[in-house]
Parts: structure tokens; C-alpha cells; sequence
């Protein structure tokens, strides 16, 4: 392993321990991405020979690609660490979903609305995310230890001045704090990471015949037959990958031929465009990540 | 391939910043296109490059800042070169954020400071490259950007440089690289430019490529904060952190400090599993021979050169608070992996970050930097900042807040406490309470001018008297007629002020007396503090609670009237504030409560007390 992959990696796991050892209810959330998959992985590390001393989060909007369930499923049984899974059983009922709503206020009602439900309801106040810093410009700002007052909310006012590694985890009750320990990786580093210590990834990464359709200039996955398709249409098989994963509707996947970690690195180190734009709620606002976060959203 | 260089760039607002790091970004191709197209809308707003594209826009990244074209935050950007990887904090020019750049600074390796050659060196220059020193940033580069709008002019770039070099020398920075820049075209940045024909120095690019930041490692054993005790069962105890200096492996003699218990390292958990020695910067979990009591806080050390404990340190401070910190307060004070409580004894000095002269200064506002001596509720395991970053380098937090209002390095330890044991006398406290047939306790009432307190304290002492007890009162204004006549009302004058009252009374206390302390205190921090000074049981806070409108309209010395008429500054609950008790032992309401039922509630409080008390005995 590079020394800079090494620091990173040290770096990392320091963080995982300190927001543990100051936490009261911590939880790890996992997104069943990539990332969530490297973070799973330091804490697995961290806490070798048991088993990392908190539970998993997955925030599950009914609408994840099928394999990243049974991704997510395997992974929860294999390491023996608690998964709880939580949904907006309210806006479920109402018949939310990305098709009846757009995606902003989608993205409000099934995730941010639901992560909030979920961390009141168990009172968990240390929260460990898988956010990067090279991600948006929003995030290049963050710090590794995110203060939210009650309610969930980021006001960037209150945000705690972060000198060397020493982070500042007080707070009073109904107060919360985010932790990033993946802040300082990037895209490239994700994925050498993942190469040399052979972390499983959903499939879903690497490149396949996949039925696809055409919205908004990119290519849509048709994961399942509710997804509504236009009079006369069929998807079509392509040669595709995903560089991010999250609800199938609005994940865009791009044409790509790599089928192995390796090739993957190669094609993230000649990428012209970033990995979100594979995202389509972020084009429905610019600068579409701060209003979101000052919700409460990830 | 060189390991990741971790820079700040920092310089004044306007210098051109933003403008660098989007250049540089822009050279390296690690501007997305999909990053880019948002900006074409946004660079319709006024005040931005319409001709060339604005680059700054990629790396201003909050909405609140993009509308007013500043940068409030410290922003992280990457980028790579098939030579080197970089993280660069982008850090803001305002002086108002000069602790938001300290930020960017505690984790940086090397520091870009940008002058506009347009303008010359300014106060922020000066400012910013102390403040890297005092973090302990060894190398320097000189960006002087926007040479386009002087023409080119050699001479301009090298008065700049001339002007700046007795710094460089008196701040003893290992490396320091002048370079003429326009980020804007793009000159110098990637490739040496021709409108420079005069300059003969490397680029921009090629000499953060190519230096070297290696710090020659301090002549430290091994050292390891302990951050998590990893104990699953019975059968594994493992102590986790991340190695501060020197290296480890299974057989070496390590000391637990402050216990100063030793052991043996029986075996190391590191990240990679075929790696038997772990060095500084790796993340292990060390298990050891014996069973002894080892808790996050501790250092482990080698045995033959462990670190030192001790609980009075001489320290460089920067204030990151609005709030000022202020000899005689105390604070939370985070060190590595461990908590204590340190009250700032003295402000020695203020660092004049333009000239670099001591300033005498009783408390040190937002941005300052100050020398001062902390005093600790218990001896922390250390070390100095120039022997190791890691454990000389600590902040302060609010102790109600929560908020983090200052940052610090151990210069050294101050052996005070050491030397200065404490006087044992035969006759003690208890002795002196029996003496007595007393309980003693200190009663302190708080509450607005006019509130109530002096009444209370009055009738309260005679009512004590007349049952037998030793009684003694502090009164606010008969102390600043004597004791604290030296002090005025200032915020940093009423934390003394209450330090010294907290002091006497305690002795008072210790003496075997009742005391009453009728103090309008209006800090809560300091009253905590007194509180912490007694044992428990022997400290009642007394809220006397009159609402100001009521105490404006009895105003009996007029103060009030005077205040208002702006004769009478820093007057509590008019132009200085009061913070009211959130849990006082006793709240007395005197718009309801007579001074004769206010005072029977505080016997009423006292007597279980003194009736338990004399079981006891």
C-alpha cells in the first residue's frame, strides 16, 4: 500500500475511534455504495478481534436497485453487526415515490424525512457518514466532525473551528454530530483502496449488459417493471456501469467496458465529469447540496 | 511518486486566492465539466471576470459566500500531478476570519501566502505568515500574484520580496521560495512564462512538486495517546490509538503515564497484518503482559524515555470565540486523547501580529495570540509543540456553550506545583467546624443591583448570629472599597473580582465560618468555578430574583438612573450582561417573597444539613 493510502487509512480509523470513545448512541450510517463499503471496512478493522460496537443504518427508500439489497443483506449476515433498516412508512402509504414527485422534494420526504425519524426514534447522536470532501463543492467546506442543533440542522455559523485532530464531540441533549471519516479520500482513493484490500461492491460498478432507456439525455436502469415506460418503448441492453448508486430512477449510469477494479482506477483518473453528475437531484437545484443539508440531509 | 503535500494558501482578501487554487486545479484537469457548467450561470453576477473564465468560482463553495464574493470558510480542495498528490486548504483572507485560517493551518505542511503585487505586503501578510510559524509550518511560499497589472515589472517583484525577507529570517522558516505570478492568465503557475524572462526560480507547480516537507523526526521514544479500550470479553484488553512518535513491537517496556505503571507490549494488532513493528502515524491496538489500569487519556511511552505529566504549562494561545478569554476563567481543555479543566492564571502577553511585540493585555479577544500560563485540575501526560505536534497541541471549550473559543501549544511545563507543596497543619478545617459546633458552608447570593441581597445577607447573618453560629459577610461594594479597590467593571476586572471573593471565602470556610457572600456575580462560568473550590455540600448558590424592571424602579443608590443617563458604564443588566442561574440550590422571588421569608427558606436549607451533620459526628 502507497504511505498516502496508509495515512489515509490511519487517519480514518483515529477518527472512527475518537467519535466512538465520545459517543453515547453511536450508529454507522451504510448507503451500501462504495464508500459505506470502505467505511464498513475501517471500522471492521479498527476493532479487530470484535466486532465494531455500534449498529448499521440503512435508510431504505423502497426504490434501491434489487442487488444492492441483496448486496446489503449478504454483508449485514456475513459481519455480524446489527442492520437496521428504516422507511418513511408514512409517505410510503401516500404513494411518494420519484415517478409522483419530483426529485427534490422526493429526496426531502423518503430520505432526509426518514433519517431524522429514524435517529429520534433511537436517540443516536454520533453519526458516522462516508461523505468525501472532493464529492461537491458544499462538502470541500464540511468538517470532519459536523455539528447539527437540534432538530437535525447544519447552520454553518455553528460550525466548530477544527484545528489538528482534535474535534470537539460536546454537546447538549437533542443536539447531534455527523462524523465523516472519509473526508479527506477522494474518488481515485476509494477505488485503489477497494482494489488492494479486496472490499466486495454491489456489481452494479462494474460494467454489464443492462436494460436502459434514455431520460433526460442519460441512461436509466430498468430495474423492475415499475419503472413507466413510454408508449412503444423497450429498454434497450448497454454496456454500462454505475459510478454512484443510490434510488434506480435516478441513477444514471454511463458506457463503460470495465469489468475489474483496475480498469475502473484507469477510467476514474481520465474522468472529465465528477461522479455526481450521475445523480440527477443535482440538477434540479444549483448549489443543490446546502439547502438540503441545512434540513438535515446527509 | 512523492507523498501528498498538504498546503494552505493564505494572503489577503483580493489577492487572488480563490483564483490560484481554481487555476491550479485547472492545470492539473481536476475541474469536472459538470462542476463547470453551474458556473457559467454563475458568472453573470456582478463583480466577477467576464472575459477569461472566473476560476475562483469552482472552489467558493457556500451560497451565503458566493453571493457576497468572500470566503468564510476554510475549504478543502484535491489534486494530483503524475508527480505528486495535494490537499490544499483554501482559507479566507478577511481579518475577521484570520481563526478560520489558523484552522486550515494546524494541518497543513507548507503555506502559499499570495500578495497582490498591485498592493504590496499588507497587514495580513505579515499576520498569516506569523500565525503558520507559530503552528509550526517550516516552509514558505511567496506568491505575488497579478504581476499582469504592473506590467511585469521586476523590480516591483523584488521590493515585494525585499520588504518581506527580515520576517522570513526572524520567523526561521526552513524554506522560502519567492515566485511572480499572474493565476489569472496563468503565468509561472504550470510552466515558467515568458513574460518573466528576468525571474530564473522554478513555477508554482514544479516547486510544490519537488520540495520536501520530511520534519526530521524529534528525538522522541515511543509514544501512543490511548484513544478506545477495545475489551470485547475476558480475554482481550487491547488499548487503540494512533502512534504519536517513536516505533513499537512485541517485547518492548512500555510506562503508562501519568500512573507511571509499567508493562510489557505482548503483541500488536496493526492495520496490516503482516507488519510486527508499527511506527508514528500508524493506527494499532497494543496488548499487554499485565493487567494494569489503563484508560483513554493515558500515553503509553517507552519505558527507557516515557513522557512527563504535570498540570501548569506556559502556552501559546489564539482565541476563536467572539467571547474573550480572560485570566481568572476556567475552560475545558482537550489534550490528544484526554479532558481536563484549566483555568488561564495569566495573560503573560498579546503577540502583535503585524511587528511581533508583547502587548500587556488582561484578556485576549477573537484573532488575538496570546502567551499565558494554564493551571489544571490534574497533572496530563505532554508533550512540547516543537517536539511533538500531537501531544503539545490542544483547545479550549466553553464549559456551557460547548463551543471551541480557543486553540493552544505547550511551550513547556511550569514546575510550580512541584516546588510549591502544600503547608499540612494539625489543626484542620474539621477541627475548627467542631471547635465551633458548625457546620461551615458558604451561602452566595446572586442577583441584580437592587435585587435584594445586601437586605438578605443582613438580616440572614443576624438570624445565624442569634442562634449561636460563627457568621462572616462578603458584601460586593465593602470589598472594592478595600481588597479589590484596584478592579473596575470590565469583563475581565469582574472575573478577578470574583476570583479573589471565591478565594476568601473559601479560607473563611476552611476557617470553620458561615460565610454569605452577597455578590452580584454575573457570570455563570465564574460562579461554577467557585462552586468547584468548595466540597460538595459546601456551597449554596442563592438566586436573589428580581426582575430588572423591578430593581430599575427601586434603584436605592440611584445607580440605575445614572447608568441610564450614560454616566455609569459596564452597569450589570444595562449595558453588561447577567446571566441568571439555570439551577440555583435556592431561587428567592422578592417581588413575592419578604426578606424574612426569603431568609427562613435558606435556614430551612441549611438545617437538614446541619442536623445530618451532627449525627454524623
Amino acid at each position: 500500500m502507497s504511505n498516502d493510502l496508509a495515512n489515509l487509512e490511519a487517519e480514518s480509523i483515529e477518527i472512527i475511534w475518537e467519535a466512538i470513545a465520545l459517543a453515547n448512541q453511536p450508529v454507522m450510517m451504510y448507503s451500501i455504495g462504495k464508500d459505506s463499503s470502505v467505511m464498513l471496512h475501517l471500522a471492521r478493522k479498527a476493532f479487530r478481534p470484535a466486532a465494531p460496537p455500534f449498529p448499521l443504518l440503512h435508510i431504505d427508500t423502497t426504490w434501491k436497485f434489487r442487488e444492492m439489497i441483496a448486496f446489503r443483506d449478504r454483508i449485514a449476515a456475513e459481519s455480524g453487526i446489527q442492520l437496521l433498516v428504516h422507511t418513511n412508512q408514512k409517505r410510503l402509504a401516500e404513494g411518494v415515490s420519484p415517478f409522483t414527485y419530483d426529485s427534490e422534494r422526493y429526496t426531502t420526504m423518503m430520505k432526509t424525512e426518514a433519517l431524522k425519524e429514524a435517529l429520534d426514534t433511537r436517540g443516536f447522536d454520533m453519526i458516522l457518514g462516508g461523505a468525501r470532501r472532493d464529492e461537491e463543492k458544499s462538502r470541500a467546506k464540511d468538517r470532519i466532525f459536523s455539528f447539527r442543533s437540534a432538530g437535525h440542522r447544519q447552520d454553518p455559523k455553528l460550525q466548530r473551528p477544527e484545528l489538528w485532530n482534535l474535534y470537539n464531540a460536546r454537546i447538549h441533549p437533542g443536539e447531534t454530530i455527523r462524523v465523516f471519516p472519509l473526508s479527506n479520500w477522494t474518488e481515485l482513493d476509494i477505488w485503489q483502496y477497494i482494489g488492494l484490500e479486496n472490499i466486495p461492491v454491489v456489481p452494479l460498478y462494474f460494467a454489464a449488459p443492462r436494460p436502459v432507456v434514455t431520460r433526460s439525455g442519460q441512461w436509466i436502469m430498468v430495474d423492475d417493471d415499475r419503472f413507466p415506460l413510454n408508449p412503444g418503448e423497450t429498454p434497450e441492453m448497454r454496456m454500462v456501469r454505475f459510478r454512484t448508486l443510490g434510488c434506480y430512477p435516478l441513477s444514471a449510469a454511463i458506457d463503460s467496458t470495465a469489468t475489474k477494479v483496475s480498469e475502473i482506477i484507469h477510467e476514474t483518473q481520465n474522468a472529465r465529469t465528477s461522479e455526481r453528475e450521475g445523480r440527477l437531484i443535482h440538477f434540479d437545484q444549483t448549489a443543490f447540496m446546502e439547502p438540503k443539508k441545512k434540513e438535515g440531509y446527509f | 511518486m512523492r507523498e501528498t503535500l498538504r498546503f494552505i494558501t493564505c494572503g489577503s482578501l483580493d489577492d487572488g486566492k480563490s483564483t490560484l487554487i481554481g487555476r491550479l486545479l485547472w492545470e492539473s484537469k481536476q475541474v469536472f465539466q459538470d462542476q463547470l457548467s453551474p458556473l457559467a450561470q454563475d458568472s453573470t453576477h456582478p463583480g466577477t471576470q467576464h472575459e477569461t473564465m472566473d476560476l475562483a468560482l469552482p472552489v467558493d463553495g457556500r451560497q451565503a459566500e458566493r453571493e457576497q464574493s468572500i470566503a468564510i470558510d476554510v475549504a478543502y480542495r484535491f489534486f494530483a500531478t503524475p508527480k505528486r498528490r495535494f490537499v490544499v486548504a483554501d482559507a479566507p483572507g478577511h481579518e475577521q476570519y484570520t481563526h478560520n485560517m489558523a484552522t486550515g493551518a494546524s494541518t497543513s505542511q507548507l503555506a502559499v501566502l499570495v500578495v497582490n503585487a498591485s498592493k504590496g505586503l499588507q497587514t495580513q501578510t505579515h499576520r498569516h505568515a506569523r500565525i503558520v510559524a507559530l503552528l509550526g509550518i517550516r516552509h514558505l511560499v511567496m506568491v505575488v500574484n497579478k504581476m499582469d497589472l504592473v506590467g511585469w515589472e521586476g523590480t516591483v517583484f523584488s521590493q515585494i520580496v525585499e520588504a518581506f525577507q527580515p520576517l522570513v529570517s526572524a520567523l526561521g522558516f526552513e524554506s522560502f521560495q519567492p515566485i511572480p505570478v499572474s493565476a489569472l492568465k496563468g503565468d509561472n503557475i504550470a510552466e515558467r512564462s515568458s513574460a518573466s524572462s528576468w525571474y530564473t526560480g522554478p513555477s508554482l507547480l514544479s516547486y510544490l512538486e519537488e520540495i520536501d516537507v520530511t520534519r526530521v523526526a524529534a528525538d522522541l521514544k515511543f509514544r501512543m495517546p490511548v484513544q478506545w479500550v477495545n475489551r470485547p470479553d475476558q480475554d482481550f484488553r487491547g488499548y487503540c490509538g494512533r502512534i504519536a512518535s517513536g516505533t513499537v513491537r512485541a517485547g518492548d517496556r512500555v510506562r503508562v503515564v501519568p500512573s507511571g505503571v509499567e508493562s510489557t507490549v505482548r503483541s500488536i494488532v496493526t492495520l496490516q497484518e503482516t507488519k510486527h513493528t508499527a511506527s508514528a502515524g500508524d493506527a494499532i491496538t497494543i496488548c499487554l503482559e499485565d493487567e494494569i489500569d489503563v484508560t483513554r487519556g493515558d500515553v503509553i511511552a517507552s519505558a527507557s524515555d516515557p513522557a512527563e505529566a504535570c498540570d501548569q504549562f506556559e502556552a501559546r494561545v489564539l482565541c476563536l470565540s467572539q467571547q474573550e478569554l480572560v485570566a481568572g476563567r476556567s475552560y475545558l481543555f482537550h489534550l490528544h486523547t484526554c479532558q481536563a479543566v484549566a483555568a488561564i492564571t495569566a495573560i503573560k502577553f498579546q503577540v502583535d501580529v503585524r511587528l511581533g511585540t508583547h502587548l500587556a493585555k488582561r484578556s485576549l479577544e477573537l484573532n488575538d495570540i496570546g502567551v499565558v500560563n494554564l493551571s489544571l485540575d490534574r497533572a496530563v501526560p505532554f508533550e512540547a509543540y516543537d517536539r511533538c505536534r500531537r501531544l503539545g497541541s490542544f483547545i479550549l471549550v466553553d464549559r456551557f456553550t460547548n463551543q471551541t473559543v480557543g486553540a493552544g501549544t505547550i511551550n513547556f511545563a511550569l514546575r510550580r506545583a512541584a516546588n510549591i507543596s502544600w503547608q499540612t497543619m494539625d489543626i484542620d478545617k474539621q477541627a475548627r467546624a467542631w471547635q465551633k459546633l458548625q457546620k461551615p458552608v458558604c451561602l452566595w447570593l446572586t442577583g441584580l443591583s437592587a435585587s435584594g441581597k445586601s437586605t438578605i445577607a443582613n438580616l440572614l447573618e443576624k438570624r445565624l448570629f442569634a442562634s449561636g453560629r460563627h457568621t462572616y459577610v462578603l458584601d460586593g461594594d465593602n470589598i472594592r472599597h478595600g481588597l479589590n479597590r484596584d478592579l473596575g467593571f470590565s469583563e475581565a476586572d469582574r472575573v478577578e473580582n470574583i476570583r479573589r471573593v471565591t478565594e476568601v471565602s473559601k479560607l473563611l470556610v476552611d476557617a470553620g465560618l458561615v460565610v454569605i457572600v452577597s455578590f452580584i456575580s454575573p457570570y455563570r462560568a465564574e460562579r461554577e468555578v467557585a462552586r468547584s473550590r468548595f466540597d460538595a455540600g459546601e456551597f449554596l448558590e442563592i438566586f436573589v430574583d428580581a426582575p430588572l424592571e423591578e430593581c430599575e424602579r427601586r434603584d436605592p443608590k440611584g445607580l440605575y438612573a445614572k447608568a441610564r443617563r450614560g454616566e455609569l458604564a459596564n452597569f450589570t443588566g444595562i449595558d453588561s450582561k447577567y446571566e441568571a442561574p439555570e439551577a440555583p440550590d435556592i431561587r428567592l422571588e422578592t417581588v413575592v417573597l419578604s426578606a424574612e421569608e426569603c431568609v427562613d427558606r435558606i435556614l430551612l436549607a441549611l438545617d437538614p444539613r446541619s442536623s445530618h451533620h451532627a449525627k454524623m459526628d
